[in-house]
C-alpha cells in the first residue's frame, strides 16, 4: 500500500501544471479563450498534445503512453486546478475511452493517432431529453440498411460536442427505449449529412451543444463493438469519466479550499483577521474533511476503475461520485460564504472554481441517482 | 502508487482474522456486536488470550513486549479486531499509560508495572478530567503537595471510564500551583487501595455504570510514583494523547455494526416485506457506508505515510480522523434505532447470562437505544469535536 506518486508521476503533474500557467497565465486570459469559437484555444490544445497528455490513457501499441488511471487522475487534478477549458474529458476520457474499450483493430488504428496527436478531437454524444442519467435509455435509433445503418434522433448536451470531428454516439438497434440491450455505439462523422449541430457556452465557462442526427447513412466500419452490446461499453466509460471528474473536482476543491483559508487570513473586519473568528474557523476545518474524504474517493476511484468486475466497479464509482458531489456541494458554497461579496462575483476566481463544481455535481449522476443505484444494489460490495 | 495490500500484508491479515474467531470466545465478541456492556472479566479473558499469543500490547517496545509490525499490520491488527468485535485490549493499560511508562517511567516503574499491565493483571484508569477541567483540561484543580517521600494529594477526578474495576489510576495533578496551567502539572501513578479514595458511580443516560468520580481526600502517595520529572506531567499526557491514533477511527467498529444492521434490516418486518426493502432506508444507508469507505481510504493513506511524514508537520488527512470517525459511529447507532423501530422503546432489564425474558421476537431492540444514547460520548470524549477543530484550524491551517 503505497499513495505516493512515482517520480514519473510527479513530474507529469509538475509539467501539466507548469503547461496550465502557460496557456491561461490569468482569470482574464482564460475567460478571454473561452469566447474563441471552438470554447478553448487550438494552440493551447496542440500543445496537450506536444506534452503527451492526450496519449496518457491508450497502450504503447495503440500509439499512446500506456499510462493508467493515476496517470489521468493527476492530469485531471491539474486540469481542475487550471480550471482548463480543452476537451480532455470528451476527446480523450470519454471518446476515446469508447473506442479504446470496444474498437476493431482497424478501428483504433484508424481513430487513437489523431486523439494522441489532437488532429483529431471525439465527444460523446449519450444524453437525451428524456434521458436523464440514465444511460440506457436511449431513443435515438439506427436502423439497419444493406450497408450499414441510418441514424435518427438527438442528443442534448454534448460536451464540446461543436467542435468534435467525430461523436461517439448512442442509439438503439433494438429493443425498447429503456431496454438494457439492443444499445449500439457509433463513431459519427460530425460534418455527415443529416448531421446539426448547435453549440452553446455552459455555465462552467465551457461548451456543449444539442446534436440532432436525421437519416444519417453510417457505413459497417462505424459500429464500434458488438451490436447491440453497446450499454457495458458506455458504463464502463461512465465510469472512467466520474474517475476523472473525482480527479478534477479535487484539484478545484483543493485550490478553493486554500484560496479560502488564504482569504480568511488577509480580510480584516472589526479590526482583525477575520480567521480568528472561532466560526470562521470550524467552517473552514469542515471544507477541509469534506476535501479529503474526495481526495481518498478520487484514489479509490483510481483503484477501482479497471476492476475486472463490473458490477464492483460500478458500485464503487457510485460511491465516489456520492462523496465527490457532497464534498463539491459544502466546499463550493462555504467558499463562497467565507468570502462575503467578493465571491459573488464575476472576477473572482473562487467563484468560477464554484461553477465549474456545480456542473460536476450533475455530470454523469448527480447524488440521488447514484445513491439510488447503490441502495439498489443492496449497497457497497465489501472491499476486503 | 498501489493501493494493494503485498501477498505477505494479506497472509498476515488471514493470520490474525483467523485468530480473533476461533479464539476469543464467541460469547465475549456477541457482547461487543450486540452493544451489551462487558463485565470486568470479559476485558481480562479477552486480553490474556491476546497476551499469551504476544499480541495484547504490539505497538510498545519491543523489550516490553512488544511487535515489530509495520504501521500497516498494526493498522491490520486493529481492523481486523474491530470487525470481529473483539473489545480492545484495555485502553487505559494499553495505550495510555503503558506506552508513558516505556516511554519517561523509571527502570523500577516498568519493572513494576509493564508486564502486568500487559497481561491486565493491574486494571489502569485515568485521572485526567475534573469537574471543572474539561475541555480545558490544563485548568485542573487537584493538588499534589510534596511531605518528605510521599505527595499529599488532594481533590476530584470526574468521568473516570471503568474506574470501578481499577487497582490503580494515573493522575493529572498540579504540583505547582504558582506556574502557569500547564506548566505545573505532574502525572502520578495511585493506588486505588490507599486511604483517602472514594470512588462514586456515575450512572450515564443509558443506565449503565460506565464512569466514575474519584474523590482524592488527603492521599498520601510515595515520591517514587512520580512518572518522569516533576512539572513536565503536560507533555507526557500530550505523548500520550498523540500514541497510537491509528483506530481512533473506529471504522472496523462500524464496518461490523452496518453488517449488523443489514442483517437485521432484512429480517424487520416491514410493510408487505422487510425493512430492506424500503428504496430510502437503503439510500440513508448506502451514505453513511460512502462516507466510512471514504474515511477508510483517509485513515489507509495516514497509514501508508505513517513515519515517512514530518512529525512536526500535522498531517491534514490524520487530523479529520477522530471527527469523521466519530460522527459515523453515531450514524451506524442511528440507522440501528432505527431498524429497531417501535421496539427500541422496550428497556427489559437482561439477566446475568444476556438471556432477556421480553415477550417479543426482537429481543436485541434494547441495546439499540441505550447504543445510541452512550455513543453520544464518541464526539464528547478524547478531545470534543468542536476542541479538534480548534486544533486543526490553528495547527493544519494555520489560523
Amino acid at each position: 500500500m503505497d499513495f505516493d506518486l512515482s517520480s514519473e508521476q510527479a513530474q507529469l503533474k509538475d509539467s501539466v501544471e507548469r503547461l496550465m500557467g502557460a496557456v491561461y497565465g490569468s482569470l482574464d486570459a482564460r475567460q478571454a479563450l473561452a469566447k474563441e469559437p471552438l470554447g478553448f484555444s487550438e494552440k493551447g490544445w496542440a500543445q496537450f498534445a506536444e506534452l503527451g497528455l492526450t496519449g496518457i490513457p491508450f497502450s504503447e501499441e495503440e500509439g499512446g503512453f500506456g499510462g493508467g488511471p493515476v496517470e489521468t487522475m493527476v492530469v485531471m487534478e491539474a486540469l481542475g486546478k487550471g480550471l482548463a477549458l480543452e476537451p480532455y474529458l470528451a476527446s480523450v476520457v470519454l471518446g476515446g475511452g469508447a473506442v479504446r474499450f470496444s474498437g476493431s483493430a482497424e478501428q483504433k488504428a484508424r481513430i487513437i493517432p489523431g486523439i494522441v496527436d489532437g488532429s483529431l478531437r471525439l465527444a460523446l454524444a449519450f444524453t437525451e431529453k428524456q434521458s436523464r442519467y440514465d444511460l440506457y435509455d436511449v431513443a435515438t435509433s439506427a436502423r439497419r440498411t444493406e450497408t450499414g445503418f441510418v441514424l435518427d434522433g438527438a442528443k442534448s448536451v454534448v460536451i464540446n460536442g461543436d467542435s468534435a470531428h467525430r461523436i461517439v454516439v448512442s442509439a438503439r438497434t433494438d429493443g425498447g427505449r429503456r431496454d438494457e440491450t439492443g444499445i449500439s455505439l457509433f463513431l459519427v462523422d460530425a460534418a455527415a449529412p443529416g448531421v446539426r449541430t448547435r453549440g452553446y457556452p455552459t455555465q462552467d465557462g465551457g461548451r456543449a451543444a444539442e446534436i440532432a442526427f436525421s437519416g444519417v447513412v453510417l457505413g459497417e466500419e462505424t459500429l464500434l463493438g458488438s451490436l447491440g452490446a453497446g450499454l457495458p461499453i458506455l458504463e464502463r466509460v461512465a465510469d472512467h469519466a466520474i474517475a476523472a471528474l473525482a480527479a478534477e473536482a479535487v484539484g478545484i476543491m483543493d485550490a478553493l479550499h486554500g484560496l479560502t483559508v488564504d482569504y480568511l487570513k488577509t480580510r480584516q473586519q472589526f479590526g482583525v483577521a477575520i480567521g480568528q473568528f472561532q466560526v470562521l474557523q470550524h467552517r473552514a476545518v469542515d471544507m477541509l474533511m469534506a476535501l479529503e474524504q474526495a481526495r481518498s474517493m478520487a484514489l479509490y476511484a483510481a483503484m477501482m476503475v479497471g476492476h475486472p468486475d463490473a458490477a464492483e466497479r460500478t458500485a464503487a464509482l457510485s460511491a465516489v461520485k456520492v462523496q465527490i458531489n457532497r464534498s463539491c456541494r459544502l466546499v463550493g458554497q462555504e467558499a463562497v460564504q467565507l468570502h462575503g461579496g467578493i465571491g459573488m462575483t464575476m472576477e473572482y476566481l473562487g467563484a468560477h472554481y464554484f461553477k465549474r463544481l456545480t456542473m460536476i455535481e450533475s455530470l454523469f449522476g448527480d447524488t440521488s441517482h447514484h445513491l439510488r443505484r447503490i441502495g439498489q444494489a443492496g449497497g457497497l460490495v465489501s472491499a476486503s | 502508487m498501489d493501493l494493494r495490500f503485498t501477498p505477505e500484508e494479506i497472509a498476515f491479515r488471514d493470520e490474525v482474522r483467523q485468530f480473533f474467531r476461533t479464539e476469543i470466545p464467541a460469547s465475549i465478541r456477541r457482547k461487543v456486536s450486540e452493544g451489551l456492556g462487558l463485565a470486568r472479566e470479559d476485558y481480562v479473558t479477552s486480553q490474556r488470550i491476546m497476551n499469551a499469543r504476544g499480541w495484547a500490547v504490539p505497538h510498545w517496545p519491543r523489550e516490553w513486549g512488544g511487535q515489530d509490525w509495520s504501521p500497516i499490520q498494526r493498522y491490520i491488527f486493529t481492523e481486523e479486531m474491530l470487525l470481529a468485535a473483539v473489545p480492545l485490549p484495555q485502553q487505559f493499560n494499553c495505550y495510555m499509560v503503558g506506552p508513558v511508562i516505556a516511554a519517561f517511567g523509571s527502570p523500577s516503574q516498568k519493572e513494576k508495572h509493564l508486564a502486568r499491565i500487559a497481561n491486565l493483571d493491574e486494571w489502569w484508569c485515568q485521572g485526567f478530567s475534573e469537574p471543572g477541567a474539561g475541555s480545558d483540561l490544563a485548568s485542573l484543580k487537584t493538588r499534589a503537595v510534596r511531605d518528605g517521600e510521599h505527595y499529599i494529594v488532594n481533590g476530584q477526578k470526574a468521568w473516570t471510564t471503568l474506574g470501578q474495576h481499577a487497582d490503580w489510576i494515573f493522575c493529572l495533578v498540579r504540583t505547582d500551583p504558582a506556574a502557569k496551567k500547564q506548566a505545573g502539572i505532574s502525572f502520578i501513578l495511585i493506588d486505588m487501595k490507599t486511604p483517602g479514595i472514594t470512588v462514586r458511580p456515575i450512572i450515564t443516560l443509558e443506565g449503565r455504570h460506565e464512569v466514575n468520580e474519584i474523590f482524592f481526600d488527603d492521599v498520601r502517595v510515595p515520591v517514587e510514583n512520580l512518572v518522569g520529572e516533576e512539572n513536565r506531567g503536560w507533555d507526557y499526557a500530550k505523548f500520550l494523547l498523540a500514541n497510537e491514533r491509528v483506530g481512533i477511527a473506529r471504522i472496523g467498529l462500524s464496518k461490523e455494526r452496518l453488517a449488523r444492521i443489514k442483517r437485521l434490516a432484512k429480517e424487520m418486518p416491514a410493510g408487505d416485506g422487510v425493512l430492506w426493502d424500503d428504496a430510502d432506508f437503503r439510500e440513508r444507508f448506502a451514505l453513511v457506508e460512502i462516507e466510512l469507505k471514504a474515511l477508510e481510504i483517509t485513515q489507509m493513506r495516514v497509514v501508508a505515510a505513517q513515519g515517512r511524514r514530518d512529525p512536526n508537520k500535522p498531517d491534514p488527512a490524520s487530523s479529520i480522523l477522530k471527527i469523521k470517525g466519530s460522527q459515523l459511529q453515531q450514524a451506524t447507532t442511528e440507522l440501528l434505532l432505527e431498524v429497531a423501530g417501535p421496539f427500541a422503546l422496550a428497556a427489559p432489564l437482561r439477566t446475568g447470562d444476556l438471556s432477556n425474558d421480553w415477550p417479543f421476537e426482537h429481543d436485541w431492540a434494547d441495546a439499540a437505544a441505550a447504543s445510541y444514547f452512550n455513543n453520544r460520548k464518541v464526539s464528547i470524549y478524547g478531545g470534543s469535536n468542536e476542541i479538534q477543530k480548534n486544533i486543526i484550524a490553528k495547527a493544519v491551517l494555520g489560523l
